[in-house]
């Protein structure tokens, strides 16, 4: 028995209390995003990390070597995107919008090696000059739960839109 | 319509005192958006998608083209068709789907059937319909004209507008350098990018051609660029040189410049990699060797953003995208944009190409975003236009000799193909 094991097995026999606590590095997360803590939300992944979102309205298509996703970063360019959305050059969050993040239908979906694929289903809303953008879909992480505090290898935001009505995708849903 | 028409001043350009003005009514007001409708999208070639979309026998799209609801598609003999999406019978759309691969329609209201060439297919027994049900009347209805150049399809829905290819003029020139990236042919990839713009569809024209803009509303994308090392200044040796504009004729222009950025056609920058590197050099000697030092450096290192008028922009930048928007209200657009690729590319460097495509465009891109806001912006200040009622369009109206591409004359060449269009009509 290897030790990657044995911690998946000691993390998935206490299988509520696992899905509690990703819960609670869920909400930490959109906590972050809500109030703009871009840097810190960053410092959530891990090296190496991907965040990708896949086109709207498609199925199946989940290659972004492939398809046209709406975002793909490697985490090079998603510490760019970050350092871009500090800076009031981005003018397009310039003044800044207001967020809500909502999260519910948490799942852990597979457990491998101390890493926990999660999914589960969110609702963002972003404000801005009195127009309410919403946004919706579906979350599948990967997380690593054999380090604290947890750390996200890939985040994956698939829209639950068939198009893109808020016409843009600044912040991070 | 007719305080439109009786007042032909939205577009004014004075040579002597060099302003070019355009009236901001001509980005608000209902009826000049009715007028529109009329007078530029039922009269002009509007694209309706790349062949690549259906490459088999049998393949169709659907897809909402100047103010209709289409069908594209190949019939089983592989004749390509545009088809109006309505049932002959009481109206409903026939293909519901947004792409299939299908021998025949058949409307789920009643069953009415076609096959792909349109054709009233079905069979009802005796007493039902007559003769004229199968000799026409019941076919679904075809678009008046469809026509392409190099794989790029157009529909037109006035029967007595001039050949695609004097509409397209010397646009002609501009899509060959596109279509000429790859000997195999060029083809959409995957799905498109479908979004919504909160402003005049005019204001996104102007801007997919407008160098001016680039590093005011660009400087994080350029900041970008820097801290990769990626920002490249030089022309890759070439002994190309162009910076400018280009007149293409009947509202169509380009502009052309060197790139500060990596190209997947043939132009490396350190941010793709060294493994990169010896690809993409092997791609522009196949480029030279295809087409000479000058047009095969010209196609690996040079930028081209072109719009063809009124509503299509092929933008050959740091990766290749065709978009196309339409005005749905005077302060709304729907954008559809796609990424063309080579055809059959290999995988790395297909991964490249669209890797490099969201590093600047789309609603996710580090700049396409800073655009939307931008046209937002402007439509936004619009509403005080009974104060402050024009645009200036007169950038580089003075300078002697030829234009430059951050000028904006190509802005112009829209605007003077808009004002006779829709002054003609007068």
């Amino acid at each position: 028995m290897n030790a990657d094991a044995g911690m998946s097995r000691r993390l998935a026999g206490d299988a509520s209390g696992l899905r509690a606590r990703i819960e609670d590095f869920l909400y930490l997360e959109a906590d972050l995003l809500d109030d703009w803590k871009i840097e810190e939300w960053f410092a959530l992944f891990a090296e190496g990390a991907i965040y990708e979102v896949p086109p709207t309205g498609e199925t199946g298509e989940t290659d972004s070597a492939t398809s046209l996703f709406y975002i793909a970063d490697d985490y090079v360019r998603l510490r760019e995107r970050v350092t871009r959305l500090t800076k009031k050059e981005a003018h397009s969050e310039f003044p800044r919008s207001q967020q809500r993040h909502m999260i519910s239908n948490v799942r852990i979906i597979g457990l491998s090696g101390g890493v926990a694929d999660v999914s589960c289903n969110f609702v963002t809303y972003r404000a801005k000059r009195g127009v309410v953008d919403t946004y919706y879909g579906k979350h599948v992480y990967r997380i690593d739960c054999g380090v604290e505090p947890f750390k996200i290898k890939a985040k994956r935001s698939i829209l639950g839109m068939d198009m893109l009505y808020p016409g843009k995708l600044t912040i991070i849903v | 319509m007719d305080t439109l028409l009786s007042n032909p001043q939205m577009v004014v350009e004075d040579h002597a005192r060099q302003l070019f003005r355009v009236s901001r009514r001509a980005f608000t007001d209902e009826a000049v958006l009715d007028a529109e409708k009329h007078i530029i999208f039922d009269r002009c070639w509007i694209y309706l998608g790349h062949s690549s979309e259906i490459p088999n026998n049998c393949d169709f799209v659907t897809r909402a083209v100047a103010g209709r609801e289409l069908i594209f598609n190949r019939d089983h003999k592989g004749v390509v068709h545009a088809f109006l999406n309505t049932c002959p019978h009481r109206g409903a759309m026939v293909v519901r789907e947004k792409k299939g691969n299908s021998r025949a329609f058949r409307c789920f209201y009643h069953g009415w059937t076609f096959d792909g060439t349109g054709r009233f297919a079905s069979r009802f027994g005796e007493g039902n319909y007559g003769k004229e049900h199968y000799s026409g009347c019941a076919d679904l209805g075809q678009v008046p004209r469809l026509e392409s150049y190099r794989d790029f399809w157009f529909v037109n829905f006035d029967r007595n507008a001039v050949s695609l290819s004097d509409y397209l003029a010397g646009a002609k020139e501009y899509i060959d350098l596109v279509a000429d990236h790859a000997e195999a042919g060029m083809e959409i990839v995957g799905a498109g990018q479908q979004y919504v713009i909160n402003a005049n569809w005019k204001l996104l024209a102007e801007n997919s051609i407008d160098a001016f803009h680039g590093f005011p509303v660009h400087s994080t994308y350029f900041d970008y660029l820097k801290s990769l090392g990626s920002l490249r200044s030089d022309a890759g040796g070439s002994n190309f040189s162009a910076s400018g504009m280009h007149d293409l004729g009947n509202g169509h222009a380009v502009i052309e410049y060197a790139s500060p950025w990596g190209r997947p056609v043939a132009r490396w920058v350190p941010s793709m990699g060294e493994d990169k590197r010896a690809h993409l050099e092997a791609l522009r000697n196949e480029l030279i060797k295809r087409f000479g030092e000058q047009r095969g450096t010209r196609i690996a290192e040079f930028s081209r953003n072109m719009l063809i008028f009124p509503n299509l922009v092929i933008n050959d930048i740091m990766a290749i995208t065709v978009r196309t928007f339409m005005p749905d209200r005077p302060n709304r657009m729907t954008v559809s944009a796609w990424a063309l690729g080579a055809r059959g590319e290999d995988h790395d460097l297909r991964k490249l190409r669209l890797f490099n495509f969201l590093e600047f465009l789309g609603p996710g891109g580090f700049a396409t975003p800073d655009d939307q806001e931008a046209l937002e912006n402007c439509q936004r200040g619009y509403i005080n236009m009974r104060e402050v009622g024009w645009n200036d369009i007169s950038k580089g109206m003075p300078r002697n000799g030829p234009p430059m591409n951050d000028d904006e004359e190509q802005m112009r060449c829209f605007w003077r193909q808009w004002r006779d269009r829709m002054g003609a009509v007068a």
